[in-house]
C-alpha cells in the first residue's frame, strides 16, 4: 500500500491541474508532452536505473512504435488500434532480436552499440522515403477514439497520457517490487553474484530490454496520433540523450525520480526561451552544474535533502525537550 | 573500377585520418580519467572556428590566427578538466557521460551565439590544384591532412613512451593513488592529457576545415564518429583508436561509393555492431574479465 501513495498523489495532482489552470498552455499542451517524456523516461529507468544496462539508442524504439502505426494508418487504412498492435509487434521483434547480443556488452561498448543501434533506425526513417516520407516527414495521421470518444483536444490528450502516464509508473513500481524487479537489482550489483543465486540474468536482462522497448513503442503510437504529423527528427540521437538525461537528472533507479526528470527537461527549455540567443548556452550550464552538484539527481538529492533536514528538526526537537 | 576505388580510398584515408585525431583525443582523456568525453567533437568545430574569426576581415595573418586557435581550445580542454570533471571525481559513468554532454551542448550554444549558424571555411594552405594519381584526383589539402595526422600520432606515441610527462600519465590511469604515491602531481597530469586532446581536436579541425567546411555544430557528428573509431579499435588503445579512425573513414568512403551515399554513415554503424558482436571489446581490445 505505501508504494500506492506517491502513485496517489501524482493522479491527485494530474487531476485537479486543469480544473486550477483551464486552457493553460503548460499544462494541455506542454503538459502533454511533459507526461509523454514521463512515459519514456520510465521505461529508460526500468533498463538504466534498475537493471543497469545503458542506452543511448531508447529513440529508436519510440520511432518504430510511431512510424509503424503512421504508416499503417495512413498508406494503408488500418485501423489506429490494429496499427499500434503492429507497431507493439514489431518493437517486440526487433528489442528481442537485438537485446541477446547487445545486451553482452559491457560498459562503454553498450552504449556505443545502443547509440550505433539508434543512429541506424534513424538513418532508415531518413533514407526509406517511399514508406516513411524521408525528411519531409509523414502527415494526416488519424487520431484515436476510445469507445467512440475521439481524443481530439488538448485536455482529451491530456487525460489520456496522464491515464498512459500512471498505468507505466503503476507497473514500473510493480515490477521493481516483484522477483524479476529484485533479480534485475542483483544483477545491477554484480552479474555473476546474480548468476551464483540462480538468477537467469541472461533472461532478466532480456526481459526489462523487451518491455522498454514496448513501453517507448506505445508512446511513440500516442504521439504520432496525437500530433498528426510526425518527421525522424524527433527520434533523433539527440533525443535518446534527452532521455537519459532525464533518467539521470531526476535520479537514477527512482521512477518518480524519471518523473521528475521528464517534466523538469521538457519545462527548461519552454522557460529558456526567454534568454533567446543564449537559451543553449544556458541549458547545457544548467545541465553541467546540476550533475556535478547533484550527481545522485535532483529527485533523489532533494529528497534526501529533505529527510535530513527532518530528522535534525525532529533532533533538534528531542534536545529541547529533554532541557 | 580500379580508378574509383582507388579515388574512395584516397578519400577514405583523409576522413579516417580525421576520425582518428578524434579518437584518440577520447582514448587519451578515457585513459587518463575514466571519462567518455563527448565534448570532443566540438574541441574539433572550436578549433577552427576560432581560427576562422580570428582572420576574419582584417584580422590576423593565418599564421598568426592557427597557432592562437589552438591555444584557445586547449584554454578551453583546461577549463572543462578544471571547471567540470574534476569537481565530479568519484561520480559515476553514466553522470560524467552527463556532465561532458552538457559541456558539448554549452560549447555549442557559445559558438552560436558568437558565429550564428553560418557555415564556415578555411583557406586551403597550399592552393586548390588538384594532383592527379591515375585517374584519382587529390587535392594538396588532403596531403596536409594525411601527414599532419601522421605526425600527431606519432608524437603523441612518442610523448607517452619517452617522455617523463608522458609516463606520468600513463601512470594515473593505471592507478591514480599509486601514481600520486610515487610524487606525481595527478592533478596536473589530469589538465595535461585534457589539454593534448583538445590540442588534438583543433589540429584536426584546422587541418580538415578547408575541405569540409564547419559550423557551430559541426563537432557532433564528428565526436560520435571518433568515439565509434575509439570503440571500433578498442577503447582505451590510443594506438587501436587511430587504426580504428582509418578502418572507419575507409569502410564509409567505400560504403558511400559503392554502396549508397544517404546510408553510408548506418553501414558505418552496422559493421560496429557486428564486430562488437563478435569481438566484444574492439579490434584491439584486451579481453577483460569482471572482478567479482
Amino acid at each position: 500500500m505505501k508504494r500506492l501513495t506517491g502513485l496517489l498523489l501524482l493522479a491527485v495532482i494530474l487531476l485537479i491541474l486543469p480544473f486550477l489552470f483551464p486552457d493553460n498552455y503548460y499544462v494541455t499542451v506542454v503538459g502533454v508532452t511533459a507526461l509523454l517524456h514521463a512515459v519514456l523516461a520510465v521505461s529508460l529507468n526500468l533498463l538504466m536505473g534498475y537493471a543497469g544496462q545503458i542506452s543511448l539508442g531508447h529513440a529508436a524504439f519510440f520511432g518504430i512504435g510511431a512510424y509503424t502505426s503512421a504508416i499503417l494508418t495512413t498508406r494503408y487504412g488500418w485501423d489506429p488500434w490494429a496499427a499500434i498492435m503492429a507497431g507493439l509487434a514489431l518493437t517486440g521483434l526487433v528489442s528481442f532480436l537485438v537485446s541477446r547480443p547487445i545486451l553482452r556488452l559491457k560498459g562503454h561498448y553498450l552504449a556505443m552499440a545502443t547509440l550505433g543501434l539508434g543512429i541506424i533506425i534513424n538513418i532508415i526513417l531518413v533514407q526509406g522515403e517511399q514508406l516513411t516520407g524521408g525528411p519531409d516527414g509523414l502527415g494526416g495521421i488519424p487520431t484515436l477514439s476510445l469507445f467512440g470518444w475521439a481524443i481530439d483536444t488538448d485536455l482529451r490528450w491530456y487525460w489520456a497520457m496522464g491515464a498512459t502516464m500512471l498505468g507505466v509508473v503503476w507497473l514500473a513500481l510493480n515490477i521493481i517490487d516483484s522477483r524479476s524487479g529484485r533479480a534485475l537489482r542483483a544483477l545491477h550489483g554484480s552479474e555473476v553474484a546474480a548468476e551464483m543465486m540462480g538468477i537467469n540474468t541472461t533472461a532478466a536482462k532480456t526481459g526489462v530490454f523487451v518491455l522498454a522497448a514496448l513501453i517507448a513503442s506505445l508512446a511513440g503510437a500516442l504521439f504520432c496520433h496525437q500530433q498528426s504529423f510526425i518527421s525522424p527528427d524527433s527520434f533523433s540521437f539527440f533525443f535518446s540523450i534527452e532521455l537519459v538525461t532525464m533518467v539521470v537528472l531526476g535520479g537514477m533507479a527512482s521512477t518518480y525520480g524519471a518523473v521528475f526528470g521528464a517534466l523538469i527537461l521538457t519545462f527548461l527549455p519552454e522557460l529558456l526561451v526567454v534568454f533567446e540567443d543564449f537559451e543553449v548556452m544556458i541549458f547545457g550550464a544548467i545541465l553541467m552544474l546540476m550533475m556535478i552538484f547533484l550527481p545522485q539527481g535532483l529527485f533523489v538529492g532533494l529528497q534526501s535533502f529533505a529527510l535530513r533536514w527532518l530528522s535534525r528538526r525532529r533532533a533538534a526537537a528531542l534536545h529541547t525537550a529533554g532541557d | 573500377m580500379f580508378d574509383q576505388i582507388l579515388q574512395f580510398l584516397l578519400t577514405g584515408i583523409t576522413v579516417g585520418a580525421t576520425y582518428a585525431l578524434v579518437a584518440l583525443g577520447f582514448a587519451i582523456i578515457y585513459n587518463a580519467s575514466d571519462v567518455v568525453n563527448f565534448a570532443q567533437g566540438e574541441f574539433v568545430m572550436m578549433g577552427a572556428m576560432s581560427a576562422i574569426a580570428m582572420s576574419a576581415g582584417d584580422g590576423l595573418p593565418i599564421f598568426l590566427s592557427l597557432p592562437l586557435a589552438v591555444l584557445v581550445t586547449i584554454g578551453v580542454g583546461i577549463l572543462l578538466q578544471r571547471f567540470a570533471i574534476a569537481p565530479a571525481r568519484g561520480a559515476s559513468v553514466v553522470t560524467t557521460i552527463i556532465i561532458t554532454i552538457g559541456a558539448s551542448i554549452f560549447l555549442r550554444g557559445v559558438a552560436l551565439l558568437l558565429w550564428g549558424k553560418s557555415i564556415f571555411a578555411l583557406p586551403h594552405f597550399s592552393g586548390e590544384q588538384p594532383i592527379h594519381i591515375g585517374k584519382a584526383t587529390l587535392l594538396p589539402q588532403n596531403l596536409w591532412v594525411m601527414g599532419g595526422a601522421a605526425l600527431l600520432v606519432l608524437g603523441v606515441h612518442w610523448f607517452f613512451n619517452h617522455t617523463t610527462h608522458g609516463k606520468a600519465i600513463l601512470a594515473c590511469s593505471c592507478n591514480r593513488t599509486a601514481a600520486q604515491l610515487v610524487g606525481i602531481n595527478v592533478g596536473m597530469m589530469m589538465l595535461i592529457a585534457y589539454g593534448l586532446s583538445a590540442f588534438l581536436g583543433a589540429m584536426a579541425g584546422i587541418l580538415v576545415t578547408p575541405i569540409t567546411f564547419t559550423s557551430y555544430d559541426a563537432g557532433v557528428m564528428l565526436g560520435l564518429k571518433g568515439f565509434s573509431a575509439a570503440i571500433l579499435g578498442g577503447f582505451g588503445n590510443p594506438m587501436g583508436a587511430v587504426a580504428g579512425g582509418i578502418l572507419l573513414g575507409l569502410i564509409e568512403s567505400l560504403a558511400a561509393g559503392l554502396i549508397s551515399s544517404g546510408y553510408k554513415d548506418a553501414i558505418g554503424f552496422i559493421i560496429l555492431l557486428l564486430v562488437l558482436f563478435f569481438r566484444p571489446s574492439g579490434l584491439f581490445g584486451k579481453a577483460t574479465a569482471e572482478r567479482v
